[in-house]
Protein backbone atom coordinates (compact mmCIF):
# COMPACT_ATOMS: atom_id res chain seq x y z
CA UNK A 1 0.00 0.00 0.00
CA UNK A 2 1.03 3.34 -0.41
CA UNK A 3 1.79 4.33 3.08
CA UNK A 4 4.17 1.52 3.30
CA UNK A 5 5.75 3.03 -0.19
CA UNK A 6 9.61 3.99 -0.61
CA UNK A 7 10.91 6.15 -4.05
CA UNK A 8 13.59 3.49 -6.16
CA UNK A 9 15.46 6.64 -6.60
CA UNK A 10 18.25 8.40 -3.92
CA UNK A 11 16.96 11.60 -4.77
CA UNK A 12 13.08 10.89 -4.40
CA UNK A 13 13.61 9.08 -1.21
CA UNK A 14 15.18 12.26 0.12
CA UNK A 15 12.71 14.17 -1.12
CA UNK A 16 9.67 12.06 -0.30
CA UNK A 17 11.42 12.26 3.46
CA UNK A 18 10.98 16.17 3.63
CA UNK A 19 7.55 16.16 1.46
CA UNK A 20 5.63 13.12 0.88
CA UNK A 21 4.27 14.34 -2.52
CA UNK A 22 5.57 10.67 -3.97
CA UNK A 23 3.75 9.02 -1.46
CA UNK A 24 0.61 11.09 -2.87
CA UNK A 25 0.98 10.30 -5.87
CA UNK A 26 1.68 6.43 -5.69
CA UNK A 27 -1.63 6.78 -3.61
CA UNK A 28 -3.57 8.50 -6.29
CA UNK A 29 -2.22 5.87 -9.01
CA UNK A 30 -2.68 2.45 -7.01
CA UNK A 31 -6.33 3.74 -5.13
CA UNK A 32 -8.23 0.87 -5.27
CA UNK A 33 -11.04 1.62 -7.52
CA UNK A 34 -14.80 -0.56 -7.47
CA UNK A 35 -13.96 -2.49 -10.89
CA UNK A 36 -18.24 -2.39 -11.91
CA UNK A 37 -17.88 1.53 -12.03
CA UNK A 38 -20.23 2.65 -15.38
CA UNK A 39 -19.72 5.92 -17.63
CA UNK A 40 -22.21 7.58 -15.20
CA UNK A 41 -18.64 7.79 -12.67
CA UNK A 42 -16.68 9.41 -15.33
CA UNK A 43 -18.18 12.92 -14.34
CA UNK A 44 -16.34 13.79 -11.93
CA UNK A 45 -13.05 13.62 -14.02
CA UNK A 46 -15.08 15.76 -16.66
CA UNK A 47 -16.05 18.12 -13.40
CA UNK A 48 -12.14 18.57 -12.36
CA UNK A 49 -11.80 19.32 -16.30
CA UNK A 50 -14.03 22.06 -16.50
CA UNK A 51 -13.18 23.66 -13.56
CA UNK A 52 -9.36 24.05 -14.61
CA UNK A 53 -10.70 25.11 -18.38
CA UNK A 54 -12.57 27.91 -16.73
CA UNK A 55 -9.49 29.22 -14.34
CA UNK A 56 -7.71 29.52 -17.20
CA UNK A 57 -9.87 30.85 -19.86
CA UNK A 58 -10.67 32.86 -17.13
CA UNK A 59 -7.37 34.69 -16.02
CA UNK A 60 -6.80 35.18 -19.73
CA UNK A 61 -9.64 37.02 -19.85
CA UNK A 62 -9.46 39.07 -17.11
CA UNK A 63 -5.87 40.36 -19.65
CA UNK A 64 -8.23 41.98 -21.39
CA UNK A 65 -11.62 43.04 -19.50
CA UNK A 66 -12.58 45.80 -18.21
CA UNK A 67 -14.57 45.94 -15.29
CA UNK A 68 -16.39 49.33 -15.47
CA UNK A 69 -19.79 50.03 -16.78
CA UNK A 70 -18.84 52.29 -18.98
CA UNK A 71 -16.08 50.06 -20.82
CA UNK A 72 -17.28 46.53 -19.56
CA UNK A 73 -19.42 46.02 -22.95
CA UNK A 74 -17.10 47.66 -25.22
CA UNK A 75 -14.00 45.39 -23.57
CA UNK A 76 -16.23 42.06 -24.46
CA UNK A 77 -16.38 43.39 -28.20
CA UNK A 78 -12.47 44.11 -28.03
CA UNK A 79 -11.85 40.63 -27.14
CA UNK A 80 -14.70 39.35 -29.70
CA UNK A 81 -12.85 41.32 -32.35
CA UNK A 82 -9.80 42.44 -31.92
CA UNK A 83 -7.60 40.22 -29.24
CA UNK A 84 -5.93 37.43 -30.99
CA UNK A 85 -8.10 34.08 -30.95
CA UNK A 86 -10.35 36.16 -27.94
CA UNK A 87 -13.41 34.97 -29.51
CA UNK A 88 -12.46 31.67 -29.08
CA UNK A 89 -11.40 31.91 -25.27
CA UNK A 90 -14.70 33.92 -25.02
CA UNK A 91 -16.68 31.06 -26.15
CA UNK A 92 -14.61 28.65 -24.36
CA UNK A 93 -15.34 30.15 -21.50
CA UNK A 94 -19.13 31.34 -21.74
CA UNK A 95 -20.17 27.53 -23.10
CA UNK A 96 -17.91 26.57 -20.58
CA UNK A 97 -19.89 27.49 -17.98
CA UNK A 98 -22.89 25.50 -19.69
CA UNK A 99 -21.21 22.17 -19.82
CA UNK A 100 -19.90 22.71 -16.35
CA UNK A 101 -23.71 22.36 -14.83
CA UNK A 102 -24.55 20.42 -17.87
CA UNK A 103 -22.05 17.97 -16.06
CA UNK A 104 -22.15 18.53 -12.02
CA UNK A 105 -26.43 17.78 -12.73
CA UNK A 106 -25.60 14.22 -14.51
CA UNK A 107 -22.93 14.26 -11.26
CA UNK A 108 -25.59 14.85 -9.02
CA UNK A 109 -28.40 13.03 -10.63
CA UNK A 110 -26.09 10.05 -10.47
CA UNK A 111 -25.42 10.51 -6.85
CA UNK A 112 -29.34 10.38 -6.15
CA UNK A 113 -29.83 7.34 -8.28
CA UNK A 114 -27.20 5.17 -6.42
CA UNK A 115 -27.37 6.59 -3.22
CA UNK A 116 -23.78 7.92 -2.94
CA UNK A 117 -24.54 10.63 -0.73
CA UNK A 118 -25.89 7.76 1.88
CA UNK A 119 -23.50 6.86 5.39
CA UNK A 120 -20.36 6.66 5.27
CA UNK A 121 -20.30 9.78 2.25
CA UNK A 122 -22.30 12.29 3.67
CA UNK A 123 -19.03 14.80 4.20
CA UNK A 124 -18.65 14.21 0.70
CA UNK A 125 -21.98 15.11 -0.86
CA UNK A 126 -22.28 18.01 1.30
CA UNK A 127 -18.94 19.43 0.22
CA UNK A 128 -20.15 19.01 -3.15
CA UNK A 129 -23.61 21.20 -2.13
CA UNK A 130 -21.19 23.50 -1.04
CA UNK A 131 -19.34 23.74 -4.51
CA UNK A 132 -22.33 23.60 -6.27
CA UNK A 133 -23.79 27.06 -4.53
CA UNK A 134 -20.63 28.41 -5.17
CA UNK A 135 -20.91 27.89 -9.10
CA UNK A 136 -23.75 28.59 -8.98
CA UNK A 137 -23.06 32.26 -7.56
CA UNK A 138 -19.60 32.27 -9.75
CA UNK A 139 -21.77 31.95 -12.44
CA UNK A 140 -24.56 34.53 -12.20
CA UNK A 141 -21.71 36.81 -11.31
CA UNK A 142 -19.90 36.21 -14.39
CA UNK A 143 -22.90 36.40 -16.30
CA UNK A 144 -23.25 39.93 -14.87
CA UNK A 145 -19.98 41.11 -16.18
CA UNK A 146 -20.11 41.76 -19.45
CA UNK A 147 -22.47 44.71 -18.76
CA UNK A 148 -25.60 43.51 -21.39
CA UNK A 149 -29.51 44.06 -20.58
CA UNK A 150 -29.36 41.20 -19.21
CA UNK A 151 -26.56 41.17 -17.12
CA UNK A 152 -27.74 43.91 -15.45
CA UNK A 153 -31.51 42.95 -15.08
CA UNK A 154 -30.22 39.74 -13.72
CA UNK A 155 -28.34 41.07 -11.12
CA UNK A 156 -31.24 43.33 -10.36
CA UNK A 157 -34.30 40.56 -10.14
CA UNK A 158 -31.31 38.31 -8.02
CA UNK A 159 -30.08 41.05 -5.90
CA UNK A 160 -33.37 41.82 -4.97
CA UNK A 161 -34.53 38.92 -3.52
CA UNK A 162 -32.53 39.92 -0.81
CA UNK A 163 -34.66 43.08 -0.46
CA UNK A 164 -37.43 40.58 0.64
CA UNK A 165 -35.96 40.15 4.26
CA UNK A 166 -38.03 41.93 6.56
CA UNK A 167 -36.62 45.40 8.27
CA UNK A 168 -33.08 45.11 7.04
CA UNK A 169 -34.01 43.54 3.09
CA UNK A 170 -33.11 47.37 1.89
CA UNK A 171 -29.73 47.90 3.84
CA UNK A 172 -28.53 44.84 2.54
CA UNK A 173 -29.29 45.45 -1.11
CA UNK A 174 -27.69 48.90 -0.65
CA UNK A 175 -24.61 46.81 1.03
CA UNK A 176 -24.33 44.70 -2.33
CA UNK A 177 -25.10 46.87 -4.87
CA UNK A 178 -22.98 49.43 -3.51
CA UNK A 179 -25.27 51.73 -4.17
CA UNK A 180 -29.31 52.92 -4.80
CA UNK A 181 -28.93 50.08 -7.98
CA UNK A 182 -27.11 48.00 -9.67
CA UNK A 183 -24.12 50.39 -11.10
CA UNK A 184 -20.55 50.63 -11.54
CA UNK A 185 -19.67 49.62 -7.65
CA UNK A 186 -21.73 46.17 -8.06
CA UNK A 187 -19.79 45.28 -10.74
CA UNK A 188 -16.10 46.02 -9.81
CA UNK A 189 -17.03 43.87 -6.88
CA UNK A 190 -18.50 41.12 -8.64
CA UNK A 191 -15.34 41.05 -10.89
CA UNK A 192 -13.63 40.70 -7.67
CA UNK A 193 -15.44 38.23 -6.56
CA UNK A 194 -16.35 36.43 -10.12
CA UNK A 195 -11.96 36.09 -9.75
CA UNK A 196 -12.14 34.62 -6.47
CA UNK A 197 -14.93 32.01 -6.30
CA UNK A 198 -13.25 29.51 -8.53
CA UNK A 199 -9.93 29.08 -6.37
CA UNK A 200 -12.48 28.90 -3.75
CA UNK A 201 -14.14 26.08 -5.28
CA UNK A 202 -10.46 24.43 -6.31
CA UNK A 203 -10.15 24.15 -2.18
CA UNK A 204 -13.59 22.16 -1.87
CA UNK A 205 -13.02 20.19 -4.68
CA UNK A 206 -9.72 18.84 -2.93
CA UNK A 207 -12.14 18.26 0.15
CA UNK A 208 -13.96 16.23 -1.86
CA UNK A 209 -11.55 14.43 -3.55
CA UNK A 210 -9.68 13.69 -0.30
CA UNK A 211 -13.06 13.04 1.66
CA UNK A 212 -14.08 10.83 -1.14
CA UNK A 213 -10.49 8.29 -0.80
CA UNK A 214 -11.33 7.50 2.76
CA UNK A 215 -14.59 5.22 2.49
CA UNK A 216 -13.31 4.97 -1.22
CA UNK A 217 -15.46 5.29 -4.56
CA UNK A 218 -19.51 3.87 -4.13
CA UNK A 219 -20.51 1.99 -7.19
CA UNK A 220 -23.26 1.09 -8.91
CA UNK A 221 -24.51 -1.46 -6.26
CA UNK A 222 -24.31 0.09 -3.71
CA UNK A 223 -22.62 -2.10 -1.67
CA UNK A 224 -19.34 -1.51 0.38
CA UNK A 225 -16.65 -3.93 -1.09
CA UNK A 226 -13.26 -4.89 0.70
CA UNK A 227 -10.41 -2.75 -1.19
CA UNK A 228 -8.20 -3.67 -2.57
CA UNK A 229 -9.33 -7.22 -3.21
CA UNK A 230 -10.92 -9.08 -6.31
CA UNK A 231 -13.76 -6.52 -7.19
CA UNK A 232 -11.66 -3.39 -7.03
CA UNK A 233 -8.70 -2.28 -9.75
CA UNK A 234 -6.53 0.49 -9.94
CA UNK A 235 -7.13 4.03 -10.45
CA UNK A 236 -4.14 4.40 -12.67
CA UNK A 237 -4.53 3.06 -15.33
CA UNK A 238 -7.93 1.37 -15.42
CA UNK A 239 -9.95 4.82 -14.23
CA UNK A 240 -7.57 7.35 -15.92
CA UNK A 241 -8.09 5.69 -19.44
CA UNK A 242 -11.80 5.61 -18.99
CA UNK A 243 -12.28 9.05 -17.93
CA UNK A 244 -10.18 10.75 -20.95
CA UNK A 245 -12.19 8.61 -23.04
CA UNK A 246 -15.67 9.90 -21.43
CA UNK A 247 -13.84 13.44 -21.46
CA UNK A 248 -13.20 13.22 -24.99
CA UNK A 249 -17.05 12.20 -26.50
CA UNK A 250 -17.38 15.20 -23.82
CA UNK A 251 -15.14 17.45 -25.45
CA UNK A 252 -16.39 17.03 -28.86
CA UNK A 253 -20.05 17.83 -27.60
CA UNK A 254 -18.67 20.98 -26.03
CA UNK A 255 -16.78 21.86 -29.30
CA UNK A 256 -20.22 21.17 -31.08
CA UNK A 257 -21.44 24.32 -29.14
CA UNK A 258 -17.94 26.16 -29.10
CA UNK A 259 -17.81 26.00 -33.56
CA UNK A 260 -21.19 25.82 -34.21
CA UNK A 261 -23.55 27.44 -31.91
CA UNK A 262 -21.68 29.33 -29.58
CA UNK A 263 -24.80 31.50 -28.92
CA UNK A 264 -27.58 29.03 -28.56
CA UNK A 265 -27.49 28.96 -25.15
CA UNK A 266 -27.01 32.16 -24.14
CA UNK A 267 -29.52 35.54 -24.42
CA UNK A 268 -29.33 37.60 -27.37
CA UNK A 269 -30.52 40.70 -25.46
CA UNK A 270 -26.89 40.49 -23.73
CA UNK A 271 -25.74 41.90 -26.70
CA UNK A 272 -27.50 44.85 -26.13
CA UNK A 273 -25.35 47.16 -23.72
CA UNK A 274 -27.03 47.96 -20.11
CA UNK A 275 -29.68 50.42 -20.12
CA UNK A 276 -31.21 51.41 -16.31
CA UNK A 277 -34.02 52.48 -17.90
CA UNK A 278 -35.87 49.76 -19.88
CA UNK A 279 -36.28 46.31 -19.05
CA UNK A 280 -36.06 43.75 -21.30
CA UNK A 281 -39.42 42.33 -22.01
CA UNK A 282 -38.89 38.89 -20.88
CA UNK A 283 -36.21 38.10 -18.30
CA UNK A 284 -34.68 34.50 -17.71
CA UNK A 285 -31.74 33.31 -16.30
CA UNK A 286 -29.57 31.03 -18.31
CA UNK A 287 -30.56 27.55 -18.49
CA UNK A 288 -29.07 26.30 -15.97
CA UNK A 289 -31.07 28.21 -12.78
CA UNK A 290 -34.60 27.96 -14.86
CA UNK A 291 -36.07 24.69 -12.07
CA UNK A 292 -35.28 27.66 -8.96
CA UNK A 293 -36.71 30.36 -11.16
CA UNK A 294 -39.47 28.62 -11.86
CA UNK A 295 -39.84 27.57 -7.87
CA UNK A 296 -39.30 31.39 -7.31
CA UNK A 297 -42.12 32.00 -9.47
CA UNK A 298 -44.66 29.51 -8.56
CA UNK A 299 -45.07 31.72 -5.41
CA UNK A 300 -47.65 34.80 -5.77
CA UNK A 301 -45.84 36.11 -2.08
CA UNK A 302 -42.45 38.28 -2.71
CA UNK A 303 -40.95 36.81 0.71
CA UNK A 304 -42.42 33.24 0.42
CA UNK A 305 -40.88 33.05 -3.03
CA UNK A 306 -37.26 33.39 -2.31
CA UNK A 307 -37.89 31.33 1.02
CA UNK A 308 -39.19 28.37 -1.29
CA UNK A 309 -36.24 28.96 -3.55
CA UNK A 310 -33.28 28.56 -0.98
CA UNK A 311 -35.37 26.21 0.59
CA UNK A 312 -35.04 24.07 -2.81
CA UNK A 313 -30.89 24.24 -2.73
CA UNK A 314 -30.62 24.14 1.21
CA UNK A 315 -33.22 21.09 1.47
CA UNK A 316 -30.29 18.58 -0.78
CA UNK A 317 -27.86 19.33 2.05
CA UNK A 318 -30.14 17.50 4.84
CA UNK A 319 -30.87 14.44 1.76
CA UNK A 320 -28.77 11.63 3.51
CA UNK A 321 -30.91 12.22 6.48
CA UNK A 322 -33.82 12.65 4.77
CA UNK A 323 -33.57 9.04 3.07
CA UNK A 324 -32.77 6.53 5.66
CA UNK A 325 -32.67 3.04 3.32
CA UNK A 326 -29.63 1.08 3.63
CA UNK A 327 -29.68 -0.01 0.37
CA UNK A 328 -28.20 2.56 -1.62
CA UNK A 329 -28.29 1.65 -5.66
CA UNK A 330 -31.63 2.34 -6.61
CA UNK A 331 -30.93 -1.05 -9.10
CA UNK A 332 -32.22 -3.06 -6.05
CA UNK A 333 -35.00 -0.71 -4.33
CA UNK A 334 -38.05 -0.37 -7.17
CA UNK A 335 -39.92 1.92 -6.14
CA UNK A 336 -37.60 4.39 -5.53
CA UNK A 337 -36.06 3.95 -9.12
CA UNK A 338 -39.75 5.04 -9.77
CA UNK A 339 -39.75 8.04 -7.72
CA UNK A 340 -36.24 8.65 -8.86
CA UNK A 341 -36.95 9.56 -12.69
CA UNK A 342 -40.40 10.99 -12.39
CA UNK A 343 -37.88 13.72 -9.88
CA UNK A 344 -35.76 13.66 -13.27
CA UNK A 345 -38.89 14.67 -15.27
CA UNK A 346 -40.40 16.88 -12.25
CA UNK A 347 -36.84 19.07 -12.56
CA UNK A 348 -37.01 19.47 -16.07
CA UNK A 349 -40.65 20.06 -16.17
CA UNK A 350 -39.79 22.99 -13.93
CA UNK A 351 -36.82 24.01 -16.03
CA UNK A 352 -39.08 24.44 -18.80
CA UNK A 353 -41.91 26.73 -17.31
CA UNK A 354 -38.90 28.60 -15.56
CA UNK A 355 -38.50 29.59 -19.54
CA UNK A 356 -41.84 30.15 -20.40
CA UNK A 357 -43.88 33.86 -18.95
CA UNK A 358 -45.26 32.80 -15.39
CA UNK A 359 -49.05 32.68 -16.35
CA UNK A 360 -51.92 30.05 -17.07
CA UNK A 361 -51.02 26.83 -17.92
CA UNK A 362 -47.46 27.64 -17.21
CA UNK A 363 -47.97 29.03 -13.73
CA UNK A 364 -49.69 26.17 -12.88
CA UNK A 365 -47.66 23.73 -13.93
CA UNK A 366 -44.70 25.26 -12.43
CA UNK A 367 -46.87 25.17 -9.08
CA UNK A 368 -47.55 21.66 -9.38
CA UNK A 369 -43.72 20.54 -10.00
CA UNK A 370 -42.50 22.29 -7.17
CA UNK A 371 -45.07 20.89 -4.81
CA UNK A 372 -44.02 17.79 -6.09
CA UNK A 373 -40.18 18.56 -5.67
CA UNK A 374 -40.64 19.07 -1.86
CA UNK A 375 -42.35 16.33 -1.06
CA UNK A 376 -40.25 14.35 -2.90
CA UNK A 377 -37.92 15.46 -0.54
CA UNK A 378 -40.14 15.78 2.77
CA UNK A 379 -42.75 12.94 2.52
CA UNK A 380 -42.30 10.89 -0.40
CA UNK A 381 -38.20 9.87 0.82
CA UNK A 382 -38.76 9.59 4.36
CA UNK A 383 -41.78 7.23 4.16
CA UNK A 384 -40.76 5.21 1.34
CA UNK A 385 -37.21 4.57 3.16
CA UNK A 386 -38.71 2.83 6.03
CA UNK A 387 -42.13 0.54 3.86
CA UNK A 388 -40.13 0.00 0.96
CA UNK A 389 -38.75 -3.82 0.57
CA UNK A 390 -35.61 -4.18 -1.54
CA UNK A 391 -34.26 -6.58 -3.74
CA UNK A 392 -31.58 -8.65 -2.29
CA UNK A 393 -28.25 -7.18 -2.63
CA UNK A 394 -25.11 -9.55 -3.98
CA UNK A 395 -22.40 -10.01 -1.52
CA UNK A 396 -19.20 -8.83 -3.81
CA UNK A 397 -19.27 -7.33 -7.15
CA UNK A 398 -17.61 -10.41 -8.31
CA UNK A 399 -19.48 -12.98 -7.00
CA UNK A 400 -22.77 -12.50 -9.11
CA UNK A 401 -21.26 -12.81 -12.23
CA UNK A 402 -18.50 -15.50 -11.36
CA UNK A 403 -20.57 -17.84 -9.24
CA UNK A 404 -23.81 -17.91 -12.34
CA UNK A 405 -26.97 -17.66 -9.84
CA UNK A 406 -26.39 -16.11 -6.74
CA UNK A 407 -26.64 -18.75 -4.46
CA UNK A 408 -29.63 -18.22 -1.84
CA UNK A 409 -27.79 -18.77 1.25
CA UNK A 410 -25.14 -15.87 -0.42
CA UNK A 411 -27.42 -13.57 -0.68
CA UNK A 412 -28.23 -10.88 2.42
CA UNK A 413 -31.33 -9.15 2.51
CA UNK A 414 -31.10 -5.53 4.07
CA UNK A 415 -33.75 -5.99 6.13
CA UNK A 416 -31.82 -8.52 8.20
CA UNK A 417 -28.40 -7.19 8.30
CA UNK A 418 -26.36 -4.94 5.84
CA UNK B 1 -7.85 15.58 43.05
CA UNK B 2 -10.06 18.76 42.90
CA UNK B 3 -8.31 21.73 42.79
CA UNK B 4 -10.23 24.50 44.54
CA UNK B 5 -11.36 27.09 42.55
CA UNK B 6 -10.67 29.72 44.11
CA UNK B 7 -7.15 29.12 42.73
CA UNK B 8 -7.73 30.11 38.79
CA UNK B 9 -10.01 32.87 39.63
CA UNK B 10 -6.97 35.41 38.25
CA UNK B 11 -6.36 33.29 35.56
CA UNK B 12 -9.85 33.23 34.58
CA UNK B 13 -9.81 36.81 34.69
CA UNK B 14 -6.87 37.25 32.05
CA UNK B 15 -8.34 34.55 29.85
CA UNK B 16 -12.05 36.17 29.60
CA UNK B 17 -10.50 39.75 29.21
CA UNK B 18 -7.93 38.61 26.69
CA UNK B 19 -11.23 37.17 24.78
CA UNK B 20 -13.04 39.96 24.71
CA UNK B 21 -10.50 42.27 23.95
CA UNK B 22 -9.59 39.79 21.21
CA UNK B 23 -12.99 39.89 20.05
CA UNK B 24 -13.41 43.59 20.10
CA UNK B 25 -10.22 43.85 18.32
CA UNK B 26 -11.33 41.65 15.54
CA UNK B 27 -14.66 43.35 15.21
CA UNK B 28 -13.26 46.27 14.84
CA UNK B 29 -10.90 45.17 11.87
CA UNK B 30 -13.43 43.21 10.13
CA UNK B 31 -16.26 46.06 9.93
CA UNK B 32 -14.06 48.44 7.64
CA UNK B 33 -13.92 45.36 5.19
CA UNK B 34 -17.47 45.32 5.46
CA UNK B 35 -18.68 48.65 5.50
CA UNK B 36 -16.46 49.55 2.13
CA UNK B 37 -18.89 47.58 0.38
CA UNK B 38 -22.04 50.38 1.27
CA UNK B 39 -22.79 53.30 -0.89
CA UNK B 40 -19.65 55.78 -0.66
CA UNK B 41 -19.47 59.14 -0.47
CA UNK B 42 -19.43 59.85 -4.45
CA UNK B 43 -22.44 57.73 -4.58
CA UNK B 44 -24.42 59.32 -1.75
CA UNK B 45 -23.14 62.87 -3.23
CA UNK B 46 -25.49 62.88 -6.22
CA UNK B 47 -28.63 62.90 -4.58
CA UNK B 48 -30.69 65.52 -6.19
CA UNK B 49 -31.75 66.07 -9.50
CA UNK B 50 -33.90 69.18 -11.02
CA UNK B 51 -35.67 68.47 -13.94
CA UNK B 52 -37.64 70.47 -16.23
CA UNK B 53 -41.63 69.25 -16.42
CA UNK B 54 -42.75 71.86 -18.82
CA UNK B 55 -42.45 70.54 -22.32
CA UNK B 56 -44.66 67.48 -20.69
CA UNK B 57 -48.13 67.07 -22.56
CA UNK B 58 -50.90 65.76 -20.20
CA UNK B 59 -51.21 61.60 -20.31
CA UNK B 60 -47.83 61.28 -21.30
CA UNK B 61 -44.31 60.81 -18.83
CA UNK B 62 -41.02 61.07 -19.11
CA UNK B 63 -38.65 58.78 -17.21
CA UNK B 64 -35.27 60.38 -15.37
CA UNK B 65 -32.15 58.67 -13.69
CA UNK B 66 -31.79 59.32 -10.15
CA UNK B 67 -29.37 57.67 -7.45
CA UNK B 68 -28.87 55.20 -10.79
CA UNK B 69 -32.62 54.61 -10.10
CA UNK B 70 -35.58 55.53 -13.06
CA UNK B 71 -37.93 57.96 -11.94
CA UNK B 72 -41.44 58.58 -13.31
CA UNK B 73 -42.55 61.51 -13.88
CA UNK B 74 -46.36 61.51 -14.95
CA UNK B 75 -48.62 64.00 -16.06
CA UNK B 76 -52.03 62.74 -15.59
CA UNK B 77 -55.13 63.26 -17.50
CA UNK B 78 -58.41 64.18 -15.11
CA UNK B 79 -59.78 60.24 -16.16
CA UNK B 80 -56.66 59.00 -14.67
CA UNK B 81 -56.86 61.54 -11.80
CA UNK B 82 -60.28 60.54 -11.24
CA UNK B 83 -60.14 56.64 -11.51
CA UNK B 84 -56.94 57.01 -9.19
CA UNK B 85 -59.26 59.14 -6.53
CA UNK B 86 -62.68 57.17 -7.03
CA UNK B 87 -60.60 53.64 -5.89
CA UNK B 88 -61.79 52.24 -2.16
CA UNK B 89 -58.83 51.96 -0.06
CA UNK B 90 -60.62 48.47 0.84
CA UNK B 91 -59.41 47.44 -2.64
CA UNK B 92 -55.81 47.78 -2.07
CA UNK B 93 -53.59 45.66 -1.25
CA UNK B 94 -51.37 48.59 0.28
CA UNK B 95 -53.98 51.09 1.41
CA UNK B 96 -52.85 54.55 0.27
CA UNK B 97 -54.95 57.32 -0.91
CA UNK B 98 -53.84 59.37 -4.18
CA UNK B 99 -53.92 62.29 -2.57
CA UNK B 100 -51.20 61.23 -0.30
CA UNK B 101 -49.04 59.77 -3.17
CA UNK B 102 -49.23 63.26 -5.78
CA UNK B 103 -48.38 66.38 -4.13
CA UNK B 104 -50.12 68.10 -7.09
CA UNK B 105 -52.95 65.55 -8.67
CA UNK B 106 -51.75 66.59 -12.02
CA UNK B 107 -48.27 65.25 -11.30
CA UNK B 108 -47.55 61.62 -10.35
CA UNK B 109 -43.84 61.38 -9.05
CA UNK B 110 -42.20 57.92 -8.07
CA UNK B 111 -39.63 55.63 -8.63
CA UNK B 112 -40.21 53.45 -11.58
CA UNK B 113 -39.23 50.36 -10.01
CA UNK B 114 -41.45 47.27 -9.56
CA UNK B 115 -41.35 46.47 -5.61
CA UNK B 116 -41.20 42.71 -6.19
CA UNK B 117 -37.26 42.40 -7.83
CA UNK B 118 -36.50 45.77 -9.19
CA UNK B 119 -37.40 45.78 -12.80
CA UNK B 120 -38.75 48.84 -14.54
CA UNK B 121 -42.17 48.52 -15.80
CA UNK B 122 -43.90 49.21 -18.61
CA UNK B 123 -46.22 52.41 -18.61
CA UNK B 124 -50.45 52.66 -20.17
CA UNK B 125 -50.28 48.53 -19.79
CA UNK B 126 -51.92 45.91 -17.22
CA UNK B 127 -55.30 45.35 -16.26
CA UNK B 128 -55.17 49.00 -14.55
CA UNK B 129 -54.21 51.47 -17.25
CA UNK B 130 -51.28 52.29 -14.94
CA UNK B 131 -48.28 50.08 -15.14
CA UNK B 132 -47.61 46.28 -16.04
CA UNK B 133 -44.24 44.94 -14.83
CA UNK B 134 -43.40 42.68 -17.90
CA UNK B 135 -40.91 40.27 -15.19
CA UNK B 136 -43.42 38.88 -12.65
CA UNK B 137 -46.22 40.24 -13.99
CA UNK B 138 -47.58 42.60 -11.34
CA UNK B 139 -49.90 45.26 -12.73
CA UNK B 140 -50.36 48.96 -11.01
CA UNK B 141 -53.26 51.66 -11.38
CA UNK B 142 -53.04 55.47 -12.20
CA UNK B 143 -51.56 55.88 -9.52
CA UNK B 144 -48.99 53.51 -9.15
CA UNK B 145 -50.55 50.97 -6.43
CA UNK B 146 -50.10 47.28 -6.61
CA UNK B 147 -53.31 45.51 -7.74
CA UNK B 148 -52.44 42.46 -8.91
CA UNK B 149 -49.38 40.24 -8.75
CA UNK B 150 -46.28 39.05 -6.41
CA UNK B 151 -45.20 42.98 -5.88
CA UNK B 152 -45.81 43.44 -2.08
CA UNK B 153 -46.06 47.21 -1.96
CA UNK B 154 -46.93 50.55 -4.22
CA UNK B 155 -44.39 51.48 -5.99
CA UNK B 156 -42.23 54.08 -3.82
CA UNK B 157 -42.86 58.34 -4.16
CA UNK B 158 -39.04 59.86 -3.61
CA UNK B 159 -38.99 63.42 -1.97
CA UNK B 160 -39.43 65.79 -4.02
CA UNK B 161 -40.78 69.63 -4.21
CA UNK B 162 -41.89 71.87 -6.82
CA UNK B 163 -39.00 74.32 -7.17
CA UNK B 164 -41.64 76.71 -9.41
CA UNK B 165 -44.27 75.09 -11.99
CA UNK B 166 -41.96 73.69 -14.18
CA UNK B 167 -38.87 72.33 -12.05
CA UNK B 168 -38.88 69.57 -9.91
CA UNK B 169 -36.28 68.95 -7.40
CA UNK B 170 -35.77 65.24 -6.71
CA UNK B 171 -34.40 64.07 -3.85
Amino acid sequence: MSENYVPSSKFGKWFNDRLPLLTLSKHLTDYPTPKNLNYWWTFGGILTFCLISQIITGIVLGMHYVAHADMAFNSIEHIMRDVNYGWLIRYIHSNGASMFFLAVYIHIFRSLFYGSYKSPREIIWILGMLIYLLMMATAFMGYVLPWGQMSFWGATVITNLFSAIPLVGESITNWLWGGFAVDNPTLTRFFSLHYLFPFLILGLVVLHIWALHVPGNNNPVGIDIKKPSKDTVPFHPYITIKDLFALLVFMIIFSGFIFFAPNILGHSDNYIEANPLVTPKHIVPEWYLLPFYAILRSVPDKLGGVILLFASIFILIALPWLDSSKVRSAIFRPVYKIFFWILVIDVLALGYVGAMPAEGLYLLVARVATIYYFAHFLIILPILSRIEKTEPVPLSITEPVLGGMPKTEMIRSDKKNV
Amino acid sequence: MDKPEKKNNRRDFLFTASYTIGAVGLGATIWPLIDQMNPDSSVKALSTTEVDISQIQPGKSITVLWRGKPVFIKRRTSEEISEAQSVSLDELPHPEKDQDRAKKPEWLVMLGICTHLGCVPLSDKGEYNGWFCPCHGSHYDTSGRIRKGPAPTNMEVPKYTFIDDNTIKIG
